[in-house]
């Protein structure tokens, strides 16, 4: 059963690594706004290329 | 002319409205910003919200001040290897469409590397190359979206002020200890006598004294620091009984882990902390994006223009203006020091410092004080003296606004937490003393026990957690609040006062009523024709009023400024204006504003433009008069006092021609007796607003002015008013009902504490119950009664 030993120091470290990320991500701000991410990520990327393509298309047009 | 509603910013396109590509816009700003969106590919912003946008403001010169590279300079987060970074303020920042478009920033010029938008405190950072491009033309930019930022002087002189973080990391601390130490905790509940467990425990044990330790040390310092800064001014604050159980709880475990008298309580100890903890973050919201201490700083503009001896303009900054300077202050500028006019056309609006609404007009020689808003053209002035010794800053100055009143109120929980500590003391002290007699060794133990199981967690939990939930209930419904101990003192007032212009009156839509002979179908329909060709604000007003049948085409029309318009078709004529313009022999000077009309040169009638009050305001007073004393200040001429003797109870004292300083005096002596709840609106209400127990302001727009005060509310809530202070009282009995569910719990664990058979498992289970279930409660019962009192809300 002394095996205890070795399981309670890995599940330890194992939790302290994700303590450690959880201190780095709070100091670093990522907690100060947590409402804008939510939107943020809702965004589509657009295609740059065809985006780009298309506008100039829609502007020929106008004129 | 379009018609329906304008295509960006969803308002009414009325006159002035435009077609283009196909959609309906109301004006040219808003077509402009269509024209620009679309020809840089950001269309998807009409995607993700239909009629998101802002009107665009007139730019001109209101941002010439960013020219001055001291400004700049300190304005700039960062300034090197032609990389700038600002971090901007944008008030009309409000959906995700403008998150959308301002992060897109980089699409509307070459020169915009990145944007991030902080949405909660409508903040926007923006990096940039500054080569080719300065911030002047990255404001302008945005101003020209309908974006503008708020640069004031308020910002101009903020300190580095660095983001406190701390709670967020005790709170995780505590939390990660929490969680480890029950798991590891679990063996020793299950009490099996097994020989395994007997020869590891001493691990067990260990790592869980290690895990506890820096929650101690670091996330309970927070309630240390308190008890003691308490202690040190005699005061018995709720923070007292809470160190003195985690002391208990620590120091008792400590020693019996050493002495393998048992497992410790170090499970409890990390719950206890992790709760309080909680507490304490869900009632630290804040509203980011408002400020609750806006002084004048937040309205001046930073930079003035100067004129120089050569008669050369330049940019100073505000600071920097001496007695003596000649100053040119444009259209819709406010001045900041009080100094003598010169020249140019001065209508200054002086709502800031008196309340005063009207626009007074000033002559050569006259002198202007800091704070009027100049609805002129441009005008010259020269300072009579500078920004920090004028009038309005003085009035800062006062020392109503360095006092802190939630320190110097008792809180209930505060009040509890007093007796709370003698009690728990007396019943430790009782009965270790009756077991010294019976069984020594238990007598601490007992001790021990009854400091550790007396949980102070629900008591503490109770007020954070209604009082948080009713902030946020309260915010949805528009009324948002300082912080916590606000709502305490709501509940406590018996007096409210008012301001009325701003306050009870609104800057909307004038009333308008006719008075005279009535005006034919046919002279209504000219007299409509007739006002649409003139801009004037009293035209659009009375145009917008008139029911028409048909538009119609006059054959003549001619507006003479500052006196009246007059129309003519077919034989009729129809003019409308100053009494004296249409042919009204010595009209008596009125303190209204009128509109007098004559068809065919025969005096109608007049139309009146009344100040109107705003909706419900008979019946707001009518709830709150039922138990609060009423009372009116108001900085304006007792014009309107009959009007609002009808509105008002009986006997109601209703005092005009108050100054800033009066209105601070006579709340002051107020005080002496009662508990004063003061709204109002302007900056000159802030000495009063500051002064009494519950301050609070109305602002039609929150997000652009809001001066320091205790509360902001909604222009258009005004009425809800009486249904708030209700509720505030509510939240104070739903408080001390949770007093008592704690003190059940208290009395169970007393009861097993006393008799010294308190086991860890037992308070392992009764700490957390206790603290989960007050909270619950809590989260509950003000959801129902928000709902019940005010109604239910998206």
């Amino acid at each position: 059963m002394s095996v205890i030993y070795i399981l309670l120091a890995i599940s330890i470290s194992v939790a302290v690594i994700f303590f450690a990320a959880f201190v780095i991500s709070v100091r670093k701000g990522q907690y100060d706004d947590t409402y804008t991410p939510s939107v943020r990520m809702l965004f589509e990327d657009e295609l740059v290329k065809e985006g780009r393509e298309e506008d100039s298309e829609t502007n020929k047009n106008n004129e | 002319m379009a018609d329906g509603s304008c295509y960006h910013c969803g308002d009414r396109c009325g006159r002035g409205g435009t077609q283009f590509d196909g959609k309906d816009f109301c004006c040219n700003g808003c077509r402009t910003v269509y024209e620009i969106f679309t020809s840089h590919g950001l269309s998807n912003f009409y995607e993700l919200e239909a009629k998101a946008g802002s009107v665009p403001l007139e730019v001109e010169r209101k941002y010439d001040f960013l020219d001055n590279s001291d400004i700049v300079e300190r304005l700039l987060e960062f300034d090197g290897e032609g990389i700038q970074i600002i971090g901007l303020s944008i008030p009309s920042i409000h959906c995700s469409s403008c998150i959308w478009v301002l992060e897109n920033l980089n699409r509307l010029h070459p020169s915009i590397r990145s944007s991030q938008v902080d949405f909660p405190k409508k903040t926007l950072r923006v990096t940039y190359g500054s080569d080719g491009f300065s911030l002047k033309e990255l404001v302008i930019l945005l101003a020209r979206i309908g974006y503008a930022p708020d640069i004031s002087l308020k910002e101009f002189d903020k300190k580095e002020g660095r983001v406190d973080r701390s709670l967020i990391q005790r709170l995780g601390v505590a939390g990660f200890a929490f969680g480890n130490v029950m798991m590891l905790s679990f063996p020793e509940y299950l009490e099996a006598e097994e020989f395994w467990l007997d020869q590891y425990k001493w691990a067990f044990r260990w790592l869980i004294f290690a895990l506890s330790l820096p929650v101690l040390l670091y996330s309970a310092q927070v309630f240390f620091v308190s008890a003691y800064k308490g202690l040190r001014s005699k005061v018995l604050n709720m923070d007292v009984p809470i160190a003195l159980g985690i002391l208990a709880l620590f120091l008792r475990s400590t020693v019996d882990i050493v002495f393998d008298f048992g497992s410790g309580y170090f499970d409890s100890l990390t719950g206890l902390v992790f709760f309080l903890l909680l507490g304490k973050f869900f009632q630290q919201q804040t509203y980011a994006f408002l400020s609750f201490e806006r002084d004048y700083k937040s309205y001046f503009p930073i930079a003035v223009t100067r004129l120089t001896r050569e008669g050369k303009e330049e940019q100073v900054q505000v600071y920097q203006v001496e007695p003596g300077d000649r100053i040119l202050i444009r259209n819709r500028e406010i001045i900041p020091m009080d100094c003598m006019l010169i020249s140019g056309d001065a209508q200054i609006d002086y709502s800031f410092v008196t309340g005063e609404s009207d626009a007074v007009q000033k002559h050569s020689g006259d002198k202007l004080f800091a704070g009027g808003k100049q609805l002129g053209g441009v005008m010259e002035v020269v300072a009579l003296k500078s920004v920090s010794q004028s009038h309005l800053t003085q009035l800062w100055g006062n020392s109503v606004f360095s006092k802190d009143k939630a320190s110097s109120f008792q809180t209930l929980t505060d009040g509890i937490g007093k007796r709370f500590t003698l009690a728990v003391l007396t019943i430790a002290l009782g009965s270790s003393l009756y077991w010294l007699f019976h069984s020594p060794a238990t007598a601490v133990h007992v001790f021990t026990s009854v400091l550790i199981i007396a949980c102070p967690c629900a008591i503490a939990l109770a007020a954070p957690f209604t009082l948080g939930n009713m902030l946020r209930i309260f915010g949805r419904h528009g009324l948002y609040l300082k912080n916590a101990t606000v709502l305490e003192r709501m509940a406590k007032v018996d007096t409210a006062i008012f301001d009325k212009t701003g306050t009870l009156t609104g800057s909307g839509k004038d009333a308008i009523s006719y008075e005279g002979m009535e005006l034919t179908q046919q002279e209504t329909d000219l007299l409509k024709t007739t006002l649409r060709g003139s801009n004037h604000p009293l035209s659009r007003s009375l145009y917008d009023l008139l029911e028409a049948n048909e538009i119609q085409v006059l054959d003549d029309f001619q507006e003479h400024t500052g006196m009246g318009v007059e129309g003519r078709m077919d034989q009729h004529t129809i003019k409308a204006g100053s009494a004296s313009y249409v042919g009204r022999e010595g009209g008596a000077a009125s303190s209204l504003t009128e509109v007098y009309v004559s068809a065919n040169e025969n005096l109608k009638g007049r139309f009146v433009f009344k100040n109107p009050y705003r909706e419900g305001l008979g019946d707001l007073f009518d709830s709150l008069g039922k138990d609060m004393e009423l009372g009116i200040l108001s900085g304006d001429n007792d014009g309107e006092r009959k009007q609002l003797e009808q509105l008002l109870p009986e006997g109601t004292r209703m005092l005009f021609n108050q100054r800033p300083e009066d209105k601070l005096e006579y709340i002051k002596e107020l005080q002496d007796k009662r508990q004063v709840l003061m709204v109002g609106d302007g900056l000159n209400d802030a000495g009063a607003l500051a002064q009494s127990d519950v301050g609070i302001a109305v602002s039609e727009d929150i997000n652009v002015f809001s001066p320091a005060c205790d509360g902001i509310l909604d222009a258009s809530k005004l009425s809800l008013l009486p249904k708030f202070v209700h509720l505030s009282r509510k939240s104070i009995q739903l408080i001390k009902i949770s007093f008592v569910l704690s003190l059940c719990y208290n009395v169970i664990g007393l009861s097993f504490a006393v008799t010294g058979r308190l086991e860890p498992v037992i308070a392992a289970i009764l700490m957390p119950l206790s603290s989960i279930s007050i909270v619950l409660f809590a989260t509950m019962a003000t959801r129902l009664l928000g709902r019940g009192i005010l109604g239910a809300k998206t």
